[in-house]
């Protein structure tokens, strides 16, 4: 397993104008992303974790710190527009608002369009968005219109499109936040099979609990710092923790921490409805109450 | 306000004329606006018209859709019409009766300028709009300007702003329609009072759209960035164009036809227009 992300020491501060003072959004943030990994970034509102996002895709420019994307560092002094161009090759991202990330009006035609930038052949492309377009499951929309889809297609459009540049590790920024919760399943699901199926590497940032506990890894962050990082059981069982940092756990988690507290025998690392009913059933058999 | 508007009017299809390449297409549509300035008398016209029903059969639009977008021309129509009839001068005079004076010259007249708006909605809209995508289009556009990319004029750039344009259409009126439902949410007036304070009740609309228009901007820009958008240069086209013999076979057509309304042009020197 090797690294494609390898991020060290990263400081970013927005620089302020005269209204607004300048703001630090990362502090001191070191983060390794494994080749075919599926990492939750999670955190609450203005922790740093776009900021984050936009620095892994070299949109911003860390003031402190190395980043290496595949090996190459990023912030060395001799790093070129092309090295940079060469690494969005690799890393892809896909944004919060569906509508302002869709060029075209043609659904394949948007899906080309990467292709089209990176000079590929025109029969070549053809093949690559037939292809990007089953794997998430948009082939019969092909020759739609991008504005009459539906939040969820459109982002899976989008996936699309990242997908047929041939790109290994997709950053998905809250992309799931302006979504009904159909589009929703239907983006998370989309990007569980590409992580299991195709062997991508996935960072998701997100703030719902329940999208982060499919993840392998979930990172915390609070106050533009990490300060969780572990498999999503791991991080979950640390509920007071997550509470201080303005965080919910998952409602399964909610629930057996609260019954825990109460004095009940019970697990608190568990996502799933059916499996925290078992444990509940469980937990009643053995006697339940432990006051009693 | 509709966010569903058939934008660039196209219906689908898959016609002769659906699928003629775009970029001859063009040249195809300035060739017959051309053609319709030439024709002079009733003789040529009526060639014309002919070769504008059978270019509308060609095309398989329902009849029904071609007339509704007649429509907003109707006025004009009728407009150039009634000035033509009413004060046209000429030789034979049928009714005069008052300060009305109607020659025959005039409603001759009046009819052909008729069929001659007519002929150039039916023909561009058969030929160009109707029967070819936006996107098609404004593909067209940039590869038949491509030669004027050498003496650096944007090229490229102008129909990336085009395609950009024309997706964002839709998805500005949607917000238009929001903002708009807001507004009345909270009580804005829009369809009654003066002019000005119906243009007045517009500002709160527009300050909104636009802020969002520009944050839509930026982030787009962004999101082209990270799909290595760089601009014209080293860019290739999932859809490469290519001639057939349709468009061969619709050059000849067209050149034929030119050359009848000239031929005729001679023919007819009985009712000659003077314009």
């Amino acid at each position: 397993m090797s690294a494609v992300i390898k991020a060290e020491h990263i400081s970013y501060t927005y620089p302020g104008d005269e209204d607004t003072p300048p703001v630090q959004a990362l502090r001191d943030v070191s983060l390794e992303i494994e080749e075919g990994s599926f990492t939750a970034i999670l955190g609450h509102n203005g922790c740093g974790k776009s900021t984050l996002a936009k620095v892994l895709c070299m949109i911003l420019e860390p003031d402190e710190g190395t980043l290496e994307v595949y090996g190459r560092d990023m912030t060395a002094e001799d790093a070129t527009d092309e090295d940079v161009f060469n690494a969005r090759r690799n890393v892809g991202m896909v944004f919060q608002n569906p509508d302002n990330q869709l060029v075209a009006t043609i659904v394949e035609e948007d899906v080309a369009f990467g292709c089209e930038n990176l000079g590929v052949a025109p029969a070549d492309i053809r093949r690559r968005v037939d292809e990007a377009l089953a794997t998430v499951g948009m082939t019969e929309y092909a020759r739609h219109a991008t504005h009459r889809l539906s939040g969820g297609q459109k982002q899976r459009v989008a996936i699309a499109g990242v997908l047929a540049m041939r790109r290994r590790c997709i950053i998905f920024d809250e992309s799931t936040a302006m979504l009904d919760p159909k589009g929703r399943r239907e983006v998370m699901d989309t990007i569980c099979r590409l992580n299991r199926e195709e062997g991508i590497t996935v960072i998701h940032i997100t703030h719902y609990m329940n999208e982060a506990t499919l993840a392998d890894r979930v990172v915390v962050m609070s106050e533009g710092g990490i300060i969780m990082d572990g498999t999503p059981r791991e991080v979950f069982s640390r509920v007071s923790e997550l509470r201080a940092a303005e965080l919910d756990v998952p409602q399964t988690t909610e629930l057996l921490w609260g019954l825990k507290n109460a004095g009940w025998d019970v697990a608190v690392d568990i996502f799933d409805a059916d499996e925290c009913a078992r444990e509940i059933a469980r937990a009643l058999e053995r006697g339940g109450h432990g006051n009693t | 306000m509709k966010a569903d508007i058939a934008f660039g009017q196209y219906c689908e299809g898959n016609s002769f004329l659906h699928r003629l390449d775009p970029r001859w297409k063009i040249i195809f549509t300035i060739f017959y606006i051309v053609t319709i300035f030439l024709a002079k008398n009733i003789f040529a016209f009526a060639l014309l018209l002919l070769s504008a029903v059978l270019l509308a059969l060609s095309s398989r639009i329902k009849p029904s859709i071609l007339i509704r977008g007649m429509k907003p021309l109707l006025f004009i129509i009728a407009f150039t019409a009634i000035i033509n009839i009413f004060w046209l001068k000429g030789e034979r005079l049928l009714v005069d009766f008052w300060i009305i004076h109607i020659y025959l010259e005039g409603i001759i007249n009046a009819l052909l300028i008729v069929t001659r708006v007519l002929l150039l909605v039916v023909g561009t809209s058969v030929i160009l709009s109707y029967t070819t995508t936006p996107i098609a289009l404004t593909d067209g556009i940039e590869r038949l300007l491509s030669p004027l990319a050498k003496i650096k004029l944007p090229v490229h750039e102008f129909s990336m702003m085009m395609t950009i344009a024309l997706r964002f259409i839709p998805t500005l009126i949607e917000e238009t329609d929001k903002i708009m439902s807001a507004q009345k949410a909270r009580g804005a007036d829009f369809s009654t009072g003066s002019i000005i304070k119906r243009a007045k009740a517009l500002v709160p609309i527009l300050v909104p759209l636009f802020v969002s228009a520009f944050r839509r901007a930026e982030e787009l820009a962004l999101a082209m960035e990270c799909r290595c958008y760089t601009g014209g240069e080293g860019r290739t086209r999932m859809n490469v164009l290519h001639s057939s013999w349709r468009d061969a076979l619709m050059a000849g057509l067209l050149c034929v036809l030119c050359a009848g309304v000239i031929v005729l042009n001679r023919l007819g020197f009985v009712y000659n227009l003077s314009m």
